[in-house]
């Protein structure tokens, strides 16, 4: 005992000299800095360049879709070289369809929304909102983005590996997760797999560091009903990643197990690959896999969209100079939708026959879940009436949100019923909506939080023409591409087809042929087209307003109420100049007898 | 600026940050462990029917080994106890004891492991074989007069494997027959003559596969939930370790935050512990 006590101790002075303290360098200050504004900006750099990648996948994509078996311009020479089976000529075959498919999804969920959202508005503005100096776990925060990052290396190698990226869709169902590549067992999937993982902790030891931060960190005064609606946004969406992912893990974990030790999870007996028998022992479950991954795949959903409500409510309160209707029933609406979402999953299965009683369970909640959704977006709505409200970018893009998710919203109800999900299950309208949802819906609000913050950010304003010139034609090109699938929908188009329809719509109108929902498919291309030109605007203006934008004149710039606008410009290392304070509610913009129309919180009383 | 609450209690909230933070965790653990035994609840009720429990062989009971199960429950309940008594022992100032008692914790998890790693190399070598007659034995083999070892992958047999490298006999150690509760038959007798060496000839064998996770997903679920509680074990003894040798500095400067840390430890621990006393009835009793 004695020794080794004796060498641990030995041990422990050695450590001490590794982690003996520096001044920062650049390593130290932007790649293992522990302060959350810096770990917010890394998360929503490297978010948007996700983004972006995402968005060149699909556009890849669409163009396959529009135009079966022609070579893609610009890219299909790369595409070729990278991989020679899966593009031969530049031609997206079907392999690399799926593929781009899966990484699609995969990356704009998990690589590119949730981190904008949660990793970098999160990190940035909820510390600062709380009247907090840092998260309450510094040196997590910073591990958190350290495995997020690692997690997008992974999935960004997996497209290099031999066979591709991982091509089961984002949902990766088994038994097909676990076939698509018998003879090379570290395949695409298996990188996903692992890449999976890593995301998975990263957004673990985000969550505990995000809602041990609100309840900890709180400054003086700041009780809970003193908080902006964004920060119960975040504490919400913290719950659902802290307790819906770990059931991903799990399934993760066994897929695993499926794809490199030949166990059966989620392999039935007597399963037939390409006309032979799997050797594999069987008496798994493929349904198991669909259950756990839509016990995470609900909720996330919500991790989606409460977020960027939250942004889009500070947004609307400071530009229309009126505080939101109804903040009380907003937060217990969130926390029902919080509660809720964990309930619903298995309205993603209704097809998967798992029986007429439970599909009926969970028909009832899921239209449960929409009234305090409706609730939230009426709350924004009322809240426009009879305010003043400034026309800027970062209003604009709050403003559009609210149709745009309306829209999204309101046609999920018919994918939320049973009946009528039978028909529209699959089919290009299930992409229509959930895309409203996420794209004009939650990518608007992104674009309004990052107009909105810029200025606390850099010190600088981003130049309004160019951002509204973006606003216009995004809202445009987004309708122009997404409001088409409802209709292909209709028709019974399916999601899943590489060749955009051909083999089911195209030839003779009397055998059933429709020409007209293959013509959207061009529509879509070139609005999607459109839609990438129209963020040109705002990739410029993001980089010039860093170093030529106008300059701010205030610390508050927007004349708003919350904390994170009595911070100096940017904020230094640890926020606040003196102990921050709340005296007040939120949103006290237009006080009647106030000496201005808005009150900071940090205003005595 | 100082982050506030690190080890001193908040007084609304009435907890220091990071018993905020492990609470939440544990949160998760359970959701990570509830979705596993779930998995394994769901696979075992909606198996087709002769598969789980495998009628010819009596599965899955009996298949491990409820002594040894017992004995490493002990051992885990006792590090519960001690990782108790050593947060107490700083409480009353008493650091030697403390001291004391986190060896004793750290040791019980080693030795937890230890168990555990050698009830995994029985699993690995022991064998079911499935014989063309459709008769099926199970024990452990010896090939070439030798058993296979479950640190060597290599060394791992199937038909296909016999049969490349010219094997034209194995041995199989016979288990002795069992009922569908899992208990040895009372008639089979015990000792030398029930576990009979059987000669088997390489051409009347179907199939056959090692208790791994490839040949019953009873064997999946059981080396994934307790892999990854060992790695659990694994964690909490190394954390466990550091702060009773290198991290016990912090004693001598900030005796509150060190106490704090041993009681959040602590809780992971008891948590590991916790995950064991459902694991062990739910494999290796029902």
């Amino acid at each position: 005992m004695q020794s080794t006590a004796s060498h641990a101790h030995t041990s422990a002075t050695d450590s001490s000299h590794g982690h003996a303290h520096h001044e920062p360098g650049f390593f130290g200050k932007y790649i293992f800095s522990t302060d959350h504004k810096v770990i917010g900006i890394q998360y929503g750099v490297s978010a948007l360049l996700f983004l972006l990648f995402g968005f060149f996948l699909i556009l890849a994509m669409r163009y396959q879709l529009a135009k079966p078996g022609s070579p893609i311009p610009v890219v299909g020479p790369l595409l070729e070289m990278i991989d020679k089976d899966m593009a031969k000529g530049g031609i997206m075959g079907g392999d690399l369809y799926n593929s781009f498919g899966a990484m699609h999804g995969t990356i704009m969920v998990f690589l590119a929304i949730v981190p904008v959202l949660f990793g970098a508005f999160g990190n940035y503005v909820t510390p600062l909102q709380i009247g907090a100096p840092d998260m309450a776990f510094p040196r997590l925060n910073m591990a958190s983005f350290h495995c997020y990052f690692l997690g997008g290396v992974v999935m960004f190698a997996s497209f290099f590996t031999p066979g591709g990226a991982a091509r089961s869709g984002w949902t990766s169902y088994s038994p097909l997760a676990s076939v698509t590549d018998l003879v090379n067992r570290f395949d695409g999937q298996t990188y996903w797999l692992i890449g999976m993982v890593l995301l998975i902790t990263s957004s673990l030891l985000g969550s505990v560091n995000f809602i041990a931060t609100i309840i900890q960190l709180r400054c003086r005064g700041m009780s809970w009903m003193r908080m902006p609606f964004f920060v119960w946004a975040q504490f919400v969406t913290g719950f659902l990643l802290l307790l819906a992912f770990p059931p991903l893990e799990a399934a993760g974990l066994m897929q695993l197990m499926d794809n490199l030790f030949g166990s059966s999870f989620f392999l039935p007996q007597g399963l037939v690959v390409d006309g032979k028998q799997l050797g594999v022992s069987g008496g798994g479950s493929p349904l198991l896999w669909q259950h756990l991954f839509w016990f995470l795949g609900h909720p996330e959903v919500y991790v989606l969209i409460l977020p960027a409500i939250g942004i889009v409510s500070e947004v609307i309160s400071n530009n229309i100079r009126k505080p939101l209707w109804g903040y009380r029933s907003m937060v217990y609406a969130a926390m029902s939708i919080g509660f809720l979402s964990f309930i619903v999953w298995a309205h993603h299965m209704y097809l998967t026959g798992m029986g007429t009683k439970v599909a009926t369970f969970f028909q009832t909640t899921t239209m449960m879940i929409s009234i305090p959704s409706v609730i939230i977006l009426t709350a924004l709505f009322i809240s426009l009436w009879g305010g003043s409200i400034r026309f800027n970018s970062a209003s604009l893009f709050a403003l559009s949100f609210l149709p745009m998710f309306g829209i999204g919203g309101l046609t999920g109800l018919p994918l939320g019923f049973n009946a009528s999900d039978v028909f529209l299950h699959d089919s290009y309208y299930v992409i229509g909506h959930f895309h409203y949802v996420v794209a004009p819906g939650t990518m608007f609000a992104v674009f309004a939080g990052i107009y909105f913050w810029f200025p606390k950010i850099t010190g600088r304003h981003m130049n309004e023409w160019l951002g509204k010139l973006h606003w216009a034609g995004s809202l445009f090109f987004m309708n122009c591409v997404f409001a088409p699938m409802f209709i292909q929908g209709f028709k019974g188009m399916s999601r899943r087809m590489s060749d955009g329809g051909t083999t089911y719509f195209g030839g003779d109108v009397a055998m059933g042929g429709d020409p007209g929902v293959l013509k959207l498919n061009n529509m879509i291309l070139w609005s999607a087209v459109g839609l990438g030109i129209s963020q040109i605007p705002f990739i410029i203006n993001f980089f010039s307003s860093i170093f030529s934008g106008k300059r701010v004149s205030s610390d508050n710039p927007w004349q708003a109420t919350t904390l994170d606008w009595a911070t100096p410009t940017p904020p230094p290392h640890g926020n606040f100049i003196g102990e921050p304070v709340a005296y007040r509610g939120p949103y006290e913009y237009s006080v009647p007898g106030a000496k201005s129309d808005f009150t900071p919180q940090s205003e005595k009383a | 600026m100082e982050i506030p609450y690190t080890y001193k209690a908040r007084p609304d909230t009435g907890l220091y940050n990071a018993k905020v933070g492990i609470w939440l965790f544990l949160a998760s653990e359970i959701m990570l462990f509830g979705a596993l035994f779930s998995a394994y609840i769901l696979l075992r009720v909606s198996a087709p029917v002769g598969f789980w429990p495998d009628v010819a062989l009596g599965w899955p009971r009996g298949l491990l080994n409820i002594p040894i199960g017992t004995f490493n429950t002990a051992v885990l309940i006792t590090s519960s106890v001690t990782v108790v008594l050593a947060w107490a022992s700083l409480k009353m100032n008493n650091f030697a004891r403390f001291r004391v008692y986190m060896v004793i914790t750290v040791v019980c998890a080693l030795a937890f492991l230890g168990i555990k790693s050698f009830e995994y190399n029985d699993k690995f070598s022991h064998y079911v074989v499935r014989l063309k007659d459709g008769k099926a034995l199970t024990g452990h083999i010896e090939v070439n007069g030798k058993h296979p070892r479950f640190w060597n992958f290599n060394d791992q047999w199937s038909v296909a494997k016999l049969t490349e490298q010219k094997v034209e006999k194995i041995k199989v150690e016979v288990d002795p027959p069992r009922d569908i509760h899992g208990h040895v038959k009372k008639d089979a007798g015990h000792g030398a003559a029930a576990h009979a060496a059987q000669e088997v000839a390489v051409s009347d064998i179907e199939s056959m596969g090692s208790y791994t996770p490839a040949t019953h997903p009873f064997f999946a679920v059981y080396f994934l939930i307790t892999a990854l509680h060992g790695l659990h074990v694994l964690g909490g003894a190394l954390v466990l370790a550091y702060f009773a040798f290198p991290g016990a500095k912090m004693w001598k400067s900030n005796p509150e935050q060190f106490i704090n840390r041993i009681e959040v430890g602590g809780l992971f621990w008891h948590f590991v512990d916790l995950v064991w006393i459902f694991l062990f009835p739910v494999v290796y009793l029902l």
